[in-house]
């Protein structure tokens, strides 16, 4: 038992200290992003190496206070979600420099900590009926595709800012801030191509643990219907994309709404 | 006490006509002219710098006097009268000197703020002047050091980071939209001098072709020619605008040419590929409204040059940065020079007293009776006695305790050991 009340504490620790870091980190890019600054994005960047391997550290110590991967409540949820977002962007080696992207990504991934942090962090084991391994590797899955979305979310921000200076024929603050549009293309393609698979694998893996604990792969329930939503929103985009070659501005829209309808049926559904 | 100077003579756009600039650049190579400077009297290391903007002489003399009047001679020849010279050039000496080349090769004495090519030029300058063997150990590092002061200025300040000619603006708008040019294909309409000159700095980005459309076929094929690419006629722009990214337009048509409602269709069948409109002609060749489709951008000549008023702007303020980065690098390049000038001093304060040791020993040996063993000892002895003696003046010509006073330093101990007497039979 004192075990246990340690551990709680350690957790405790480690989350705050996340939000701490994950600040600093967002501080640091802001930084850069305004004075351009190449020795301070080296800062930023380790500073947010640090956060992914605290923010690792709490998962796992999460893991052993619930007694199984920890993401069923909604605090779990969105801290594995800022998780899959580090993970997907420190992962991201792209052929061009995506210039000041780390500045919209840690702010994205500030955000979702602090959602979490004013989430309710008791620990509810789940129900032994709804145990299963799917459950894991399927929230898991999805959770990545939406840390892979929420990059291409960044990415379409930067793009509409960008284009919007182009087209303006005003040559502002931005313009040489961000990078090129094609850059921010590719990376919207990019991050939708894996985002998008992962997303799949997610839904796939998900019909098997209702099987298995409901006996049926589909029964309609909202939840389902919200993520058959946003799979549906992705493909018409990965579609549209591939076939009649669908991008820029667009795209770039598109990309923003498919993470909003992804926000808010998280919001939604698992609240 | 014979003491290296640095001298810089030179005139430039600012303090003389081009009529005059013309006569006296360098149009036959360098190699001659930097021999004729070697032959003037006292000068030990050279270099000169001719481009179109400025011609400049940069050499290292005993400092004699008289020696700029010869080099002012050799400058002008007889362009120039005598009260003219005076006004049309700049004479530097020393660490003003050293300024005045920082200064240009870090593109602050430029026509346009900040650009790039003199500081290519000053190397091939160099070159020229260390093949012909003109320049020593001080020019040598002078100039090394001039182009590493370029390389700070221009990563450290904003100077040469945005375009300041209608064309490099056009190159930068380009890179933004596409990133990448090198699979991008342009487009000129019109063959005018202006589209040629922003087709000829794309092609410097490594576009992949160029072709041009004209009323004429065979301007447009001259004009293609000199960028290896086809010429087509204007009945051809439809088929050739679903395969180029970047159109330049310069025609004189009083009427547009390419409307919103042509391009419109063109985007399907270009899988939305973005499309780069560069109208320059005056009036406009393009239909304004087309910078609202999507994927297309337009720009024409007034958003072009609003563009370039803006970046010369920001070139100004960054230039108050750069001439920052260059005052402190000349005090360096000074502090250097100075320390140059102490190890002669030392050596030659060493080679006296070996002198002196040498000529007693060789006085008193013979004299006295002694076994190679205390012959031995007694040269130890003499060495000893002389480096202990000489160990705090070292001591002191070393020492940082008086840093700005180096020369008054120097000068002391020169007298009070009587160095120079020594040297004067030698120069």
């Amino acid at each position: 038992m004192e075990q246990q009340a340690l551990l709680h504490e350690i957790s405790y620790l480690l989350f705050q200290g996340v939000l701490v870091v994950t600040f600093t980190a967002c501080a640091s890019y802001l930084v850069f992003f305004i004075t351009q600054r190449n020795r301070i994005r080296g800062w930023a960047r380790s500073i947010l190496v640090v956060s992914w391997v605290m923010q690792s550290l709490y998962i796992i110590s999460r893991y052993f206070l619930v007694g199984n991967t920890p993401v069923t409540t909604y605090h779990e949820a969105v801290f594995f979600f800022a998780w899959a977002t580090t993970s997907a962007y420190l992962s991201f080696r792209w052929r061009h420099t995506v210039k000041n992207f780390g500045t919209f990504v840690s702010l994205l991934i500030f955000a979702l900590l602090l959602v979490a942090s004013f989430t309710s962090r008791e620990i509810i084991p789940i129900a032994p009926a709804l145990r299963s391994w799917w459950l894991p590797v399927h929230v898991i899955l999805s959770l990545v595709a939406y840390g892979f979305l929420g990059l291409a979310f960044c990415g379409g921000l930067m793009y509409l800012l960008q284009e919007r200076e182009l087209k303006s024929r005003k040559l502002g603050y931005f313009f040489s801030r961000l990078p090129s549009l094609d850059a921010l293309d590719q990376l919207n393609s990019h991050c939708l191509a894996v985002g998008f698979t992962f997303l799949c694998l997610g839904m796939v893996t998900g019909s098997f643990w209702l099987k298995q604990a409901s006996g049926t792969y589909w029964r309609w329930n909202p939840k389902e219907v919200c993520s058959l939503i946003i799979w549906l929103v992705y493909l018409v985009q990965i579609h549209q994309r591939f076939t009649v070659g669908w991008r820029g501005r667009r795209a770039a829209f598109m990309v923003i709404i498919g993470f909003a309808v992804v926000i808010i049926t998280l919001w939604l559904v698992i609240a | 006490m014979s003491e290296k100077k640095i001298t810089l003579l030179g005139v430039n756009h600012k303090s003389t006509p081009l009529a005059i600039r013309e006569k006296l650049a360098v149009t036959d190579g360098y190699a001659d002219a930097l021999s004729g400077l070697r032959t003037i009297s006292g000068s030990l290391e050279t270099y000169l710098l001719s481009t179109c903007n400025r011609v400049e002489l940069l050499c290292v003399s005993e400092g004699q006097a008289g020696y700029d009047d010869l080099l002012k001679q050799y400058l002008f020849r007889d362009a120039v009268n005598l009260e003219e010279r005076n006004q049309y050039s700049y004479l530097y000496h020393d660490s003003e000197a050293v300024r005045h080349l920082f200064k240009v090769a870090a593109s602050l004495d430029s026509m346009v703020l900040g650009e790039a090519q003199i500081l290519g030029q000053i190397k091939e300058a160099y070159r020229y002047a260390a093949e012909a063997g003109s320049t020593g150990p001080l020019l040598n590092r002078l100039l090394h050091k001039a182009f590493s002061v370029a390389k700070r200025v221009r990563s450290e300040t904003g100077i040469g980071s945005s375009a300041v000619s209608i064309s490099s603006a056009a190159v930068e708008l380009a890179r933004k939209i596409f990133g990448d040019l090198a699979d991008k294909k342009v487009l000129l309409i019109g063959a005018g001098e202006m589209a040629e000159l922003a087709a000829e700095h794309l092609v410097g980005q490594g576009v992949k072709s160029v072709s041009v459309a004209n009323r004429t076929l065979s301007r447009a094929l001259d004009l293609a020619k000199r960028f290896n690419g086809e010429a087509c006629s204007l009945e051809e722009l439809h088929t050739q605008m679903e395969r180029v990214d970047i159109i330049i337009s310069s025609t004189g048509a009083s009427d547009l040419i390419i409307r919103s409602a042509d391009v419109k269709p063109l985007m399907r069948a270009r899988r939305n590929r973005p499309l780069f409109f560069i109208d320059i002609a005056v009036p406009r060749d393009l239909d304004p409204t087309l910078n609202e489709l999507d994927n297309v951008f337009l720009y024409d000549i007034d958003d072009l040059s609003q563009i370039v008023e803006m970046n010369r702007g920001e070139r100004e303020q960054e230039a108050v940065k750069a001439q920052r980065i260059v005052d402190e690098e000349t005090v360096k390049f000074s502090r250097w020079q100075q320390s140059l000038t102490i190890k002669p001093t030392i050596t030659a304060l060493r080679q006296k007293a070996d002198e002196i040791c040498r000529q007693e020993l060789s006085r008193t040996l013979p004299k006295l009776d002694l076994n190679e063993d205390d012959r031995r000892k007694v040269e130890k002895l003499a060495s000893v006695i002389s480096a202990k003696m000489l160990h705090h003046p070292l001591c002191y010509l070393k020492s940082d305790s008086c840093k700005h006073s180096d020369d008054i330093k120097i000068d002391t101990l020169r007298t009070v050991f009587g160095l120079d007497d020594d040297d004067k039979p030698k120069g």
